[in-house]
C-alpha cells in the first residue's frame, strides 16, 4: 500500500517559486492500480520523481506500507527506494547489458551472490516472457521487450509498490496491449500497489481500478473508473471515454447525453420511448466492455418540449441523463 | 643553433647503424608515453566524474568547486605543451629530483595529459543519457554504484575513442619532451634528423612515428567497436552474407 499525504514540491524560492504539486493526497491499495491523468505541465513527471523518491517533497509524506519514507536519511532513502519499482516512459536500459544483466542491476547494487543473481534473473525474465530474449542487448529488442526488461529489472527487488511513468508512451498499440496485461496479471499475482501515470486515456480505461486528473500540480478530479466513465457531468468522465462519432441535433430538438452500465437492460431505449410516446433518435453512441462491465453511452435527440417529462424517464431507467448545452457546469466549477 | 652543429661531429649515421640508434628511442617514447597514460587514466578518470557531477545536473553540483575545478583544468589545457614543461620545472624538479631525462618529461606529460584526458571524459559521460542514473538511483544504488555502472560502464566506448586521441597526443608531446633530453624518437629526429640534416634518421623517425600513431588509432578503433554491442553486430550483419 502507497499513501501520498499532503505531497507538496515547490521549486524556487520567494517570489520566483512554483508550486508544482500542491497537496496531493491519495492512497493506493495492495492490489490496486491508480493512474494519474493530465495534460503535460500538469505536475505528473514531477509526481513520478516524488514518488520515486528522486526528488524530495517540500512538506508532506510518501508512506509505503506505513514506513514514512520521507522523513529518512541518504543512506536510509537508499533502502527506501528498493520498495518501489520504477519503470520509465524511456525504458532507460544500459545499453552495453544484456537483458539478463540489466534485470540483475538492482540486485548488483544490493550486493546480492551471483547464483542468486542468476536464479532471480531467471525467474523474472519468465515472468515477463522473456527468457529467450536473455543474452540480448537492448538494441536487439523491439520497444515492447525492452519495456518488460524494465518491467522485471523493476520488480527483481520484489518491490510492494510499482510505479510506471508514463511506461506505454511511445510503444505501438499491440505492445502498449501486452504490457497492460502484464502489469494487470502482476498486479494480481504479486499485490502490488501500482501507480500508473500517464496522459493515454485509452490505456487507463483498459488498465485502472480507479484515476485521478492532476491540473496545475492539484488533484482537479478523481473516482472510480467505472463511477467516472458512467457520469456524464465529469470532466474527467468525459476525457476518458472515447470520442464518440455523432451528428448534431436538428434545430428545435433537445440533444441529452446519457451513460448507463451494465444493470440497465438493452432495450432501454424501446421501453423510454414507448413511455414517452414518441420516437427518440440516436444521434451517437458507443457500447463497450470496462472490466467485464458493460459501459454505454449515447446522444439522444427528441422533441424540445419532451423535456420535463423525457428526463424523469430516462433516470428512472437506471440512465445517467444530462441535457447538452446545460454543459457539465457544476462539475468545471467544482475544479475551478 | 650553428653553436650547437658546430659541437656535434657533423657525419651521417651509416645507415645500418640506424636501427641501433632508433630501435632504442622507440623503446624510450614507448616507455614515456606508457607510463604517462597510465597516470593519465589512474587520475583522469576520477577527475573527469568528479567535474561531471558537481556541475549542474549532476550527483552532487556544487557551484564553486565545479568552476574552480574547471578553471585549473582550462588552464592546464590553454599552456601550449613546451611553455608548460618549462614553466613547472621547479615542481618536476622537486617530485623526481631532475629536470632532465624520462622522469622529468613524465611530470609535465602527465599534467598536459590528465588537463586533457578529464575533459575527454567529462563530454563523454555528458553524452550518457541521464535516465540511466536515473534508473540506478532508483534502484538503490550509492553514489559510487551510479558513477561506474550508470555513466563510466556506459561511456567506456567513448572514454576509449578519447584514450586513443589522448595516447597520440601525448606521442606528440613526447617527442617535444625529447629536447630536454628526455630521449626518444622525437629527440633522435631534432638532433640527428634536424640538427644534423642527416636525412636517412630523419626519415626513419618519420616513418617510426607514422606507423606507431596508425597502429595506436587502428588499435584504439577497433577496441571502440568491440565495446559497443550495436557496432558489434553491425559489422557481423555486414560479413555475414559474404561468408553465407
Amino acid at each position: 500500500m502507497i499513501q501520498l499525504d499532503q505531497l507538496t514540491k515547490v521549486y524556487g524560492h520567494g517570489a520566483g517559486a512554483t508550486t508544482v504539486l500542491d497537496h496531493l493526497d491519495f492512497e493506493i491499495a495492495a492490489g490496486e492500480i491508480f493512474a494519474v491523468v493530465g495534460p503535460s505541465g500538469a505536475g505528473k513527471s514531477t509526481l513520478a520523481q516524488t514518488v520515486s523518491l528522486l526528488e524530495r517533497p517540500t512538506s508532506g509524506r510518501v508512506v509505503v506500507n506505513g514506513a514514512d519514507l520521507t522523513a529518512l536519511g541518504e543512506r536510509e532513502l537508499r533502502a527506501a527506494r528498493r520498495r518501489i519499482g520504477t519503470i520509465f516512459q524511456s525504458d532507460g536500459l544500459f545499453s552495453r547489458r544484456t537483458a539478463a544483466q540489466n534485470v540483475a542491476l538492482p540486485l548488483e547494487f544490493l550486493g546480492v551472490t551471483p547464483g542468486e543473481r542468476r536464479t532471480r534473473v531467471a525467474e523474472l525474465l519468465e515472468r515477463v516472457g522473456l527468457s529467450a530474449k536473455a543474452g540480448h542487448y537492448p538494441h536487439q529488442l523491439s520497444g515492447g521487450q525492452r519495456q518488460r526488461v524494465g518491467i522485471a529489472r523493476a520488480l527483481a527487488l520484489r518491490p510492494s509498490v510499482l510505479l510506471a511513468d508514463e511506461a506505454t508512451s511511445g510503444l505501438d498499440p499491440a505492445s502498449t496491449a501486452s504490457i497492460v496485461g502484464l502489469l494487470k496479471e502482476l498486479r494480481d499475482e504479486l499485490g502490488l500497489s501500482i501507480l500508473f501515470i500517464t496522459h493515454e486515456m485509452d490505456t487507463v480505461v483498459q488498465l485502472a481500478d480507479a484515476v485521478a486528473r492532476l491540473d496545475h500540480g492539484r488533484i482537479a478530479e478523481s473516482g472510480r473508473l467505472l463511477d467516472l466513465l458512467r457520469d456524464p457531468a465529469s470532466v474527467l468522465g468525459t476525457l476518458l471515454r472515447p470520442p464518440q462519432p455523432g451528428v448534431p441535433a436538428a434545430p428545435g430538438e433537445l440533444a441529452i447525453d446519457v451513460s448507463y452500465t451494465g444493470e440497465v437492460a438493452g432495450d432501454w431505449l424501446a421501453r423510454v420511448s414507448r413511455a414517452v410516446g414518441a420516437d427518440l433518435h440516436v444521434l451517437g453512441a458507443r457500447i463497450e466492455q470496462v472490466h467485464g462491465e458493460t459501459v454505454g453511452t449515447a446522444r439522444l435527440a427528441a422533441p424540445a418540449e419532451l423535456r420535463g417529462r423525457l428526463l424523469p424517464l430516462l433516470a428512472a431507467a437506471g440512465l445517467s441523463a444530462h441535457p447538452v448545452g446545460s454543459d457539465a457546469a457544476p462539475a468545471l466549477e467544482v475544479v475551478a | 643553433m650553428s653553436a650547437a652543429v658546430g659541437a656535434l661531429p657533423a657525419q651521417n649515421v651509416p645507415l645500418p647503424e640506424i636501427p641501433a640508434l632508433v630501435v632504442p628511442a622507440l623503446g624510450e617514447t614507448l616507455l614515456m608515453v606508457g607510463i604517462t597514460m597510465a597516470i593519465v587514466v589512474l587520475v583522469g578518470v576520477p577527475l573527469g566524474a568528479l567535474v561531471f557531477n558537481l556541475a549542474p545536473g549532476g550527483l552532487f553540483p556544487h557551484r564553486v568547486a565545479h568552476t574552480a575545478l574547471s578553471w585549473v583544468i582550462s588552464i592546464g589545457r590553454s599552456l601550449p605543451f613546451l611553455i608548460l614543461m618549462a614553466a613547472i620545472i621547479p615542481f618536476t624538479r622537486l617530485i623526481t629530483g631532475t629536470n632532465i631525462g624520462i622522469p622529468a618529461a613524465v611530470v609535465p606529460m602527465s599534467i598536459a595529459g590528465i588537463a586533457f584526458f578529464t575533459r575527454i571524459v567529462e563530454n563523454s559521460l555528458r553524452s550518457v543519457p541521464g535516465d540511466r542514473a536515473r534508473v540506478a538511483i532508483a534502484s538503490g544504488a550509492s553514489p559510487v554504484q551510479v558513477i561506474r555502472s550508470a555513466q563510466l560502464a556506459e561511456a567506456v566506448p567513448s572514454i576509449v575513442g578519447g584514450l586513443t586521441i589522448n595516447t597520440i597526443a601525448m606521442i606528440e608531446y613526447s617527442a617535444i619532451a625529447g629536447t630536454i633530453g628526455a630521449g626518444g624518437i622525437g629527440y633522435v629526429a631534432v638532433t640527428y634528423g634536424y640538427q644534423r640534416f642527416d636525412h636517412a634518421v630523419m626519415l626513419t623517425t618519420i616513418v617510426i612515428l607514422v606507423a606507431t600513431v596508425a597502429l595506436v588509432q587502428l588499435t584504439g578503433d577497433r577496441l571502440v567497436r568491440r565495446l559497443t554491442p550495436s557496432a558489434r553486430d553491425r559489422r557481423a550483419a555486414a560479413r555475414g552474407p559474404v561468408s553465407a
